[in-house]
């Protein structure tokens, strides 16, 4: 994904001289390219995120559009204030992108997880919050950022597949994207809606092969998205779904999950069971391990999703009643 | 006008805005009156009547709470009406205790956090000199605010890359929000500080139009490094009573304590 980001905007930097990077002295081997091709467009600020946030304002209110590069927290949390007074406050044109969304840096320690990040940032009033599933999220999200004005926050993430892309899908900005391999229709039932941001949607993916397999209909939602959050998009599968589940690397409170329970209440949908996989914890992680081992921690993997599901739905205890497998009715 | 005109008529506005909204800080906007005076009539290269020009200084106010200070100099310099003041700190008002440049003319940027103006100032000179345009780029900070980390990194930089097109100007009155400088965090020595992070640094009389004018005439102080102007100030300038009084940053003036410092700054 991080590839994909930094190859968009070299494109677009060269037709651009507008455009200027600002690194926190992050990004070895990764901006190297960059730098070389932009000197004029590339600022390395030091291990100093407040300084590179106030710049990134500075430069902005002289016609500039900024990225802001870092990874983990250092680039949103550490900032936080100079994201939201300066940047937000004054609508700039500066794009937050923060390499290593939730456990990407898993090893590395609590201080490289970056997952409060959907929660903290999307309550900023003024910025936009996207997080890629897929390296041809990532490439077209970079795309259409580029084209557009004010402050804008990018969570990248370290895992994530090549692509999700449908046939013949062109991408839609802001928008829900279906990547449910069962070519549900919208208006189709479902017994399932998995609803995912960021690269975790490869979980996703898997639970609903697993569901399927107990011929449940399946939709998979990515949402890379979350704000602005195409809620008509949502609501339209989500009144058609059964179940409603929401997975991310992020907190559940305020994040992902926390978005779809606000949109389903507000607009009256309620479908019968409805859980937020995400980061459930009273505390941060302090365990060692690698980004799919701390999911497996957290019970986000995609086998552990697709158990914790038909748990839910009871379809398991269904199975050992009457030892075959049920076929939810569409809801009429 | 002239700046010391300009700057009886600043004390007077921001007797009258902060008695009447009853609101903090007019110790701290006495503190910068002078600067600001001299600073917007004989310094900055800014315009009334074109206050978005691209080729205008920028000047942030880094210490927003003396926002009523600034907000008394624009509209006395016509950037917008004189009564617009009469609504500071109101309910339904533009005027924010703390500097907005939301539906403002002639506020540069939004403070009220310390530790935010000068990374964007700094920011701005930067982006002058990436495009090869003129502009300078002028920070007022006050000295509590040197507490503030950001600055120290943006302190960094700003000579890392020679912006000599930069200009801090530190309200040093020595008095913070609970106590004194020395007694909270002492920043002495000062000078040296900013000297040995590679800025060229000068003091001068911070209520002394015609040193302001002189010091403030002669930028930069040397090339290829940003300049810093510690100007050594009293809070509650004007006003005898409120002078080096720490009270004065929160207390406001009713009654006879207004009409003894109406009298005074008359």
């Amino acid at each position: 994904m991080r590839d994909a980001f930094i190859h968009e905007l070299n494109l677009a930097a060269a037709c651009d001289k507008d455009i200027h990077l600002i690194t926190g002295d992050l990004g070895f081997g990764v901006l190297t390219q960059y730098e070389k091709d932009f000197p004029n467009q590339y600022t390395n600020a030091g291990v100093a995120e407040q300084n590179m946030t106030g710049l990134a304002a500075g430069l902005a209110m002289n016609g500039f559009k900024v990225f802001t590069y870092s990874i983990g927290n250092f680039s949103t949390l550490r900032c936080l204030e100079q994201i939201r007074n300066d940047i937000c406050y004054h609508d700039l044109n500066v794009t937050i992108v923060s390499v290593g969304g939730g456990f990407s840096y898993g090893g590395l320690g609590f201080s490289h997880h970056a997952t409060e990040d959907f929660s903290i940032l999307r309550s900023l009033p003024g910025l936009s919050v996207y997080a890629p599933s897929c390296i041809w999220e990532a490439k077209e999200l970079t795309k259409n950022l580029l084209g557009k004005l004010g402050p804008k926050y990018l969570r990248l993430d370290k895992s994530g597949m090549l692509s999700t892309r449908m046939d013949g899908e062109t991408f839609s900005f802001e928008k829900v994207r279906d990547v449910s391999s069962g070519n549900l229709g919208i208006g189709s039932s479902a017994d399932i809606l998995l609803v995912a941001s960021g690269g975790i949607l490869e979980e996703a993916l898997i639970a609903a092969e697993n569901l399927r397999e107990k011929r449940l209909k399946v939709r998979v939602l990515s949402v890379h998205s979350l704000k602005p959050f195409d809620v008509d998009g949502f609501l339209k599968r989500a009144e058609n779904s059964k179940g409603v589940f929401s997975i991310e690397e992020n907190v559940v409170e305020g994040g992902l999950g926390s978005l779809l329970s606000e949109s389903l209440l507000e607009s009256g949908v309620r479908p019968k069971f409805f859980k937020r996989f995400g980061i459930h914890s009273d505390s941060h992680t302090s365990v060692v391990g690698d980004q799919k081992y701390l999911r497996s921690q957290h019970r986000l993997l995609g086998e552990q999703i697709t158990k914790s599901i038909l748990d839910i739905m009871g379809v398991n205890r269904i199975h050992e009643k009457l030892a075959v497998l049920p076929v939810f009715e569409a809801r009429t | 006008m002239k700046s010391e005109e300009l700057a009886k008529k600043i004390r007077l506005h921001v007797l009258e805005m902060t008695s009447r909204a009853g609101s903090s800080h007019i110790g701290s906007a006495f503190s910068i009156t002078d600067l600001l005076a001299v600073l917007y009539q004989d310094v900055l290269k800014v315009d009334a009547q074109e206050p978005d020009s691209p080729k205008r200084d920028r000047f942030i106010l880094s210490k927003g709470h003396a926002g009523a200070a600034l907000y008394a100099t624009l509209a006395e310099l016509g950037f917008f009406d004189r009564k617009l003041l009469e609504t500071y700190y109101q309910n339904g008002s533009v005027l924010s205790g703390h500097v907005s440049h939301k539906n403002v003319a002639g506020v540069e940027f939004s403070t009220g956090s310390l530790g935010h103006g000068l990374p964007v100032a700094t920011g701005l000179a930067y982006s002058a000199k990436l495009r090869g345009q003129a502009f300078r780029s002028f920070c007022l900070l006050s000295d509590g605010e040197c507490d503030e980390g950001s600055n120290w990194e943006a302190i960094l930089f700003a000579a890392h890359h020679r912006l000599s097109n930069l200009v801090a100007i530190v309200d040093y009155n020595k008095i913070q929000s609970l106590k004194s400088i020395e007694q909270t965090l002492g920043l002495e020595p000062f000078r040296q500080k900013w000297e040995s992070f590679g800025w060229s640094v000068k003091e001068v009389d911070g209520h002394d139009h015609r040193a302001l004018q002189e010091v403030l005439c002669r930028l930069p102080f040397e090339s290829e490094k940003p300049n810093c102007l510690i100007a050594h100030t009293i809070k509650g300038k004007g006003v005898s009573f409120m002078e080096n009084q720490v009270l004065w940053h929160y207390r406001t003036a009713r009654g006879s304590e207004y009409d003894a410092a109406k009298v005074e700054l008359l």
